[in-house]
């Protein structure tokens, strides 16, 4: 098989080019397997980010064959190809090869106050929480922070102070979370188009999620919370 | 120079634990060779011990019955005072954790949900779905994001800097700007994890090359019982992927390729519940004895639990078989043999996680208390690492608060990152040698074919042969790429020369210890020998070669006994 790679050293090269790798993996092999094993017997300097392996740290987003994935769960077999070409994620400056900066990524993530904000008494136990309550919050911590929605998002793209898909999505479930009692002030930040309404609603972040978050149902939620909580305080105004 | 009161080496969750632990008022760091949440943490699945009593089976449980569980799983090799101390801090954390927001799966009545684990007396592991490890580590990093700890991220630190038993400073490879940086800091804590890639098989991160407890061991600070080496007994056949003990705990048995639940010959009360040692063995004898599915694994069935179970309880085991096996547990059975999962020993520190060096702290699965022994209970090491993580951070602000340091070591630190530097210049500037890569592939089958699930004399005697080769082609090391930015072969060529430490002291803590405890299964003395062996092994490093000695093992209140499951 040939692995096309991309390859890219900003502070070297002028331009990025593509790498041929020759290489037969195993017939079970992962993409991420496929390129520690041409890392390993072929080009030592060939650099990517992996860690766990199994689809839940998410170091290894990149391109694969046009798709924007986790290198580790794609199945090399799965892409019924004998050319397969990697490149980093699109929309961030790349560092080195297949590694990006995912710098404005995690700014965004810190933007949105991703804790749990529940001033005042805490119970001296656990909260008590209504089963139901707390799984709807299950759709949102299975979230890893891979970056890809928000690589795929067309709005990050032309917009580089949008949140992006997987920040609002994390704010959404804490605002659903029954211990989380942060103000409205902390959606009023995500009111604008560099917040909830600069979402397109194209579902490219659903489409590419690997862990099936729906970042646009947050997006969609967090808009309704908005709505409703402006129509209460405008009649509360008016009374 | 940078300079800090406190640096962390190490994003997991003992790392992260250390950092929210330590006194908000010192110039806290913490230092990771990856993103924070891409550690390993994030990977356990199944949950966290505490006996909060909730489940309908477990009123009765308490503290003290944890303890109990806790110290007979590790085959009495467990320091009892340490054990009690974690399961006594084990309620307060689950409750901490519950008020930094970790969603833990709810009881219909909304308190945190348990569910029964290997090896505990009552069901007491607290959970979020499978997912476990992943909630805690984002909640402990949105905690760490809240209080604005400083992150040096993707920063790997290669050197420990000691003067007269003194912590005086780190050397750090700053990955994106390709730097090699002098750090002056007070006092350290590693959390730097397991050691699980110095084996072929392991369900660890690739990233887990235990070069941190190697880092210590050469910087003149002990190891502790490294020979006890945990085997999981469920990973996915092929890709070892861990199958949580939670797919037991819901009730999934295992089954022979002859379609009996082979448990009954082995552990006939506890079944697949008996502790991970136990039933790793088990597995591997079946498949030994030709009762596997092609010589290599067994079935872990979960069909009869049910489609809405499986969904509930164990969704993410359900999304690595579908992804990583191409097949529906709801269906099918799922292949599984026993993989390197646990570091037991490590970095030997005591209860307030202090080494023999001042001002060197460490926490997590890089260290050894020890509360787990020879074997660690499922649903004790998110614990462990959470709760020692949090006494390391608060011992080292109380060793702080001595008042600030000179310029005493300035020197030192300096010329230790000069030399670094100097030292992989060398290495690229040779014309060819070994690749570092292929090295550790070497390192890795070494280890699974010397020092595995069963052991013996002559085969440990043949991994220490093979490993001074290993050592001997280690010194022809060569960088083929760029020494610069994202060099991950300088990564892995400075942690390798570490894990070359800790392989031996493995492999040296097995040959010497001829009796069977715990993890730690020897055939040519498949007895365990409380008289002569109710002690930890101590390894400390010396130009001549590792320096081997025994200290007691901190007796309680619980007598051994036989472990009867």
């Amino acid at each position: 098989m040939t692995f096309k790679i991309l390859r890219f050293d900003p502070h070297k090269d002028e331009h990025p080019r593509f790498q041929l790798y020759r290489h037969e993996p195993h017939p079970q092999d992962s993409v991420l397997e496929a390129l520690k094993d041409i890392r390993d017997q072929q080009d030592p300097s060939l650099s990517f980010r992996y860690s766990c392996r199994e689809a839940v740290c998410g170091s290894c987003s990149m391109v694969i064959n046009g798709r924007i994935a986790l290198a580790c769960r794609t199945q090399v077999r799965d892409l019924g190809s004998d050319e397969v070409v990697i490149e980093p994620l699109p929309n961030l400056e790349i560092q080195k090869d297949l590694i990006v900066d995912l710098n404005p990524f995690w700014e965004a993530y810190r933007r949105i106050e991703p804790f749990l904000q529940a001033p005042g008494d805490v119970p001296e136990e656990g909260h008590v929480v209504a089963e139901k309550d707390m799984e709807k919050v299950f759709q949102y911590i299975t979230c890893i922070l891979c970056a890809c929605c928000y690589s795929a998002c067309p709005v990050a793209t032309r917009d580089g102070r949008y949140a992006g898909p997987a920040a609002l999505a994390k704010l959404y479930r804490f605002t659903i979370d029954p211990r989380d009692r942060r103000p409205f002030s902390a959606l009023e930040r995500v009111d604008g188009p560099d917040g909830v309404w600069g979402c397109d609603t194209v579902f490219r972040c659903n489409d590419v999620c690997p862990k099936d978050v729906r970042p646009a149902d947050g997006i969609e939620g967090l808009r309704r919370k908005i709505i409703a909580a402006k129509t209460k305080r405008l009649f509360k105004r008016k009374t | 120079m940078l300079r800090h009161d406190l640096l962390i080496v190490g994003g997991g969750l003992a790392g992260l634990s250390a950092a929210l632990g330590a006194d908000p008022g010192l110039k806290v760091g913490v230092i990771s060779k990856v993103h924070p949440l891409r550690s390993h943490s994030v990977v356990a699945q199944g949950g966290v011990n505490a006996a909060l009593a909730g489940h309908p089976d477990g009123g009765d449980d308490t503290c003290e019955r944890h303890a109990f569980d806790t110290i007979k799983g590790s085959d009495y090799l467990a320091d009892q005072d340490a054990a009690e101390l974690l399961c006594g801090r084990a309620i307060p954390t689950i409750y901490e954790l519950d008020h930094w927001g970790a969603p833990f799966s709810r009881f219909p009545d909304g308190r945190i949900a348990q569910r029964p684990f290997g090896g505990a007396g009552f069901p007491r592991t607290c959970y979020a779905a499978d997912r476990t490890g992943q909630i805690l580590l984002h909640t402990l990093y949105e905690q760490a994001v809240r209080r604005n700890v400083t992150f040096y991220d993707e920063w790997l630190v290669t050197d420990i800097i000691v003067r007269d038993r003194k912590l005086l400073g780190l050397v750090a490879y700053d990955l994106a700007g390709g730097e090699i940086i002098p750090l002056r800091t007070r006092a350290a804590i590693f959390a730097t994890g397991g050691y699980g890639r110095v084996y072929q098989r392991s369900t660890n991160a690739y990233i887990n090359l235990g070069g941190g407890i190697g880092m210590a061991y050469k910087a003149g600070i002990p190891l502790k019982d490294m020979e006890f080496v945990q085997f999981h007994p469920t990973s996915l056949y092929g890709k070892n992927i861990l199958i949580t003990e939670a797919a037991r705990g819901e009730g999934g048995y295992l089954v022979n390729a002859k379609g009996r639940r082979f448990m009954e010959d082995y552990a006939s009360k506890s079944m697949e519940l008996a502790p991970r040692d136990i039933v790793a063995r088990s597995i591997q004898t079946e498949i030994d004895k030709g009762n596997g599915f092609d010589s290599q694994y067994v079935h872990l069935d979960l069909r009869h639990l049910g489609r809405e179970k499986i969904l509930k309880r164990l969704p993410g085991i359900r999304e690595i078989c579908l992804h990583f096996a191409g097949l529906d547990p709801i269906d099918r059975p799922i292949p599984i043999q026993p993989a390197q999962h646990y570091s037991m020993g490590g970095i030997d520190v005591d209860a307030t996680c202090a080494s023999p060096i001042e001002g060197f702290f460490a926490a997590g699965e890089c260290a050894c208390v020890s509360v787990h022994g020879a074997n660690r209970l499922g649903g004790n090491s998110l614990l462990e690492a959470i709760v020692f993580g949090k006494i390391a951070g608060e011992s080292a602000s109380l060793y702080l608060r001595g008042g600030p340091a000179g310029a005493e070591g300035d020197r030192e630190t300096a010329e230790a990152a000069r030399a670094l530097m100097s030292r992989m210049r060398a290495i690229h500037e040779r014309e060819a040698g070994e690749n570092v890569f292929q090295l550790l592939n070497r390192l890795k089958r070494l280890m699974s074919d010397t020092a595995g699930i069963f052991r013996d004399a002559p085969t440990l005697r043949r991994g220490l042969e093979e490993l001074a080769e290993l050592r001997e082609a280690y010194r022809r090391v060569f960088i083929y790429g760029t020494c610069g930015r994202y060099c991950q072969e300088m990564v892995v060529l400075v942690e390798f020369e570490h894990m070359l430490e800790v392989a031996e002291v493995i492999l040296l803590g097995a040959l010497k210890r001829e009796e069977t405890r715990g993890s730690h299964f020897r055939t040519d003395f498949p007895k365990r020998d409380d008289a002569s062996w109710l002690k930890h092994t101590i390894v400390t490093w010396s130009e001549h070669g590792p320096v081997i000695a025994y200290r007691d093992v901190q007796a309680g209140r619980y007598a051994p006994q036989e472990r009867i499951y």
